[in-house]
């Protein structure tokens, strides 16, 4: 008796199932898409969401920070250091510039939108934006050039830094020779020549050293209220 | 006819050409539409959009998918058995066309007006099942011939509801011409079968149980036939990439998904001819004529068509033991109940 009743509750289930299922979807029928038309409308982007990166060029002073971050390596940074007589001037947070930037590429297609470049530099310059769309059909066009030097540029300052070079050279080798001759001239006397010959390498050490350090180039910072 | 006799023998060659002609044109529009409609139903149902940016609101997709499908590669592996796979989707067709014949479109239009359209319909649409074994046997692919199998042992299984469902009618009607029951049904919407017919009120009243518990036993059967969702088991996508049409592509894939959707209309067709009053005014003499009876007809179609629409993306598909029980266990017994009880009403 139970096995008919089963039988027709069954049917019965099934026939007012179906009939709820298609309330349901004829219902829906009159809802409004809840799906967005995307490249005509597109949903906003949460703020911090990590996309293409883009690099202040104006503002990069250089230092590599963001390449050595990178766990892919997209980031390439080539530098030629100023010298003393150029001005390359500062950037917006008030750090100076003190190397020419021939060379900042970024291979967007080995980026992995990790963002670790972002927060280790210094002058804020490296930032994700919230572009997504920048497909190409050749690969080459991924590799994403950010220098502004022309080569002219980049010829114009290695050759002035190889002449400042070549002038820190010939000014250690005369230094060198100046020392070699007080050394020359002081052999009569034993005792002291150790002390007099370490001296004069130290300067000169210290002098060229100053540059590749931009952590330690905060004492500029009266010059930034100059900039802007 | 006597007109066509005065033709002569070409004239009246070329006359039945063009009328035999003129169903294709009604389903190549229609599939046209019910492509469209499918997808825009569908979306609509799951708070999309489906088509936006071919032409308004995606009005020219189904052009565009015509036009692909035009272009695809016409691929035959070199395993399968070249006749049949090419022979196969012209089968499916021919069984779904040849069902048209005796489709009354209007009063003025009937392919054929044979005294067994019921039947021949039943009988030629069989012709389908020859059609997809024959394509999923040719493609020489176990996903097709899994397809084709269980395409075989469905629809098998699901023309005796059909038939059964189409005798009620029938008995109830007294003809198995299709344009006889029909006009058995004239006269408003309160004359159709479904509502017992044009007989006494007394046997109306009581035939009125039966005659909607058969309706729908027809349409769940005939969405069965036409491999419809929830029992699309012989192109379960899921489960058997698409079943017996899974090596076809091109215009021939496009045949089989003309077949198919031929078929729906067909099957929609004659449960609207038995029991919805086929070209028949809703309204009585009010709007009834010719062309109102085609526009009647399709709009009655293009209802349960829309009905079969929304079902398919309701509804999930049958496992194939609960497909067979559906079938023999209770849609054919209560059809068997419910000739019993026509019979008797019919006789008392």
């Amino acid at each position: 008796m139970s096995a008919v009743r089963v039988y027709f509750h069954t049917i019965w289930l099934a026939v007012s199932t179906v009939a709820i299922g298609m309330k349901i979807t004829f219902k829906h029928l009159f809802v409004p898409a809840v799906t967005v038309q995307y490249p005509d409308v597109k949903l906003k982007l949460p703020e911090r969401a990590r996309n293409r990166l883009y690099v202040n060029i104006d503002d990069c002073i250089g230092c590599d920070q963001c390449s050595m971050a990178c766990p892919v390596d997209c980031i390439i940074i080539e530098t030629i250091k100023s010298t003393p007589d150029q001005d390359l001037g500062t950037t917006s947070t008030g750090h100076k510039k003190r190397l020419h930037i021939p060379r900042f590429d970024i291979d967007i297609a080995k980026c992995c939108y990790c963002g670790l470049c972002v927060p280790p530099c210094p002058t804020e310059c490296i930032v994700m934006t919230d572009v997504f769309e920048f497909s190409e059909f050749d690969r080459q066009n991924l590799i994403y050039n950010f220098s502004i030097m022309t080569p002219q540029d980049i010829e114009v300052a290695k050759e002035k830094l190889k002449k400042a070079e070549e002038e820190a050279a010939a000014k250690k080798a005369a230094a060198a020779a100046a020392a070699a001759a007080a050394k020359a001239s002081a052999a009569a006397q034993p005792p002291p020549p150790a002390a007099t010959t370490a001296p004069p390498p130290k300067p000169e050490v210290s002098t060229p050293g100053q540059d590749p350090q931009p952590g330690t180039s905060t004492a500029p910072s009266p010059e930034s209220p100059e900039k802007p | 006819m006597d007109a066509l006799q005065n033709l002569g023998l070409w004239g009246s060659i070329l006359i039945a050409v063009i009328l035999s002609a003129l169903p294709i044109i009604f389903i190549l529009l229609y599939a046209l539409v019910t492509l469209y409609l499918e997808m825009k139903v569908a979306a609509h149902m799951q708070d999309r959009l489906a088509y936006m940016r071919t032409g308004w609101h995606g009005t020219l997709q189904p052009f565009a998918d015509i036009l692909k499908l035009l272009q695809k590669e016409d691929t035959i592996s070199s395993e399968a058995d070249k006749k049949l796979f090419i022979l196969a989707p012209y089968i499916v067709f021919m069984g779904t066309y040849a069902g048209f014949a005796a489709i009354p479109f209007s009063s003025m239009y009937i392919g054929s007006n044979i005294d067994l359209g019921a039947f021949f319909i039943v009988a030629v649409s069989s012709l389908v099942v020859i059609g997809i074994l024959m394509g999923g046997w040719a493609s020489n692919n176990k996903w097709s011939i899994f397809g084709a199998m269980r395409s075989a042992a469905q629809m098998v299984s699901y023309e005796i509801p059909t038939a059964l469902a189409i005798l009620i009618a029938v008995m109830i009607t007294g003809s198995l011409n299709l344009q006889d029951v029909t006009k058995f049904q004239e006269g408003g919407i309160q004359n159709w079968v479904v509502f017992g017919g044009t007989l006494p009120l007394a046997q109306k009243l009581l035939l009125i149980p039966f005659t909607v518990v058969t309706f729908l036993i027809l349409f769940t059967a005939s969405l069965a036939e036409v491999n419809r969702t929830p029992f699309d088991l012989p192109e379960a996508e899921s489960e058997l990439v698409q079943g017996f049409n899974t090596e076809y592509s091109g215009m021939r894939f496009a045949m089989f998904y003309l077949a198919e959707y031929a078929n729906m209309f067909l099957v929609s067709a004659v449960a609207v001819s038995l029991f919805l009053g086929g070209w028949s005014s809703p309204f009585g003499s009010l709007m009834s004529g010719p062309i109102w009876g085609l526009f009647w007809f399709i709009a009655k179609g293009m209802v349960l068509v829309f009905l079969q629409i929304w079902i398919r993306w309701t509804l999930p598909r049958l496992r194939v033991d609960q497909l067979m029980y559906t079938s023999w266990k209770v849609l054919t017994p209560f059809l068997f109940v419910c000739i019993f009880g026509v019979g008797l009403i019919l006789v008392l």
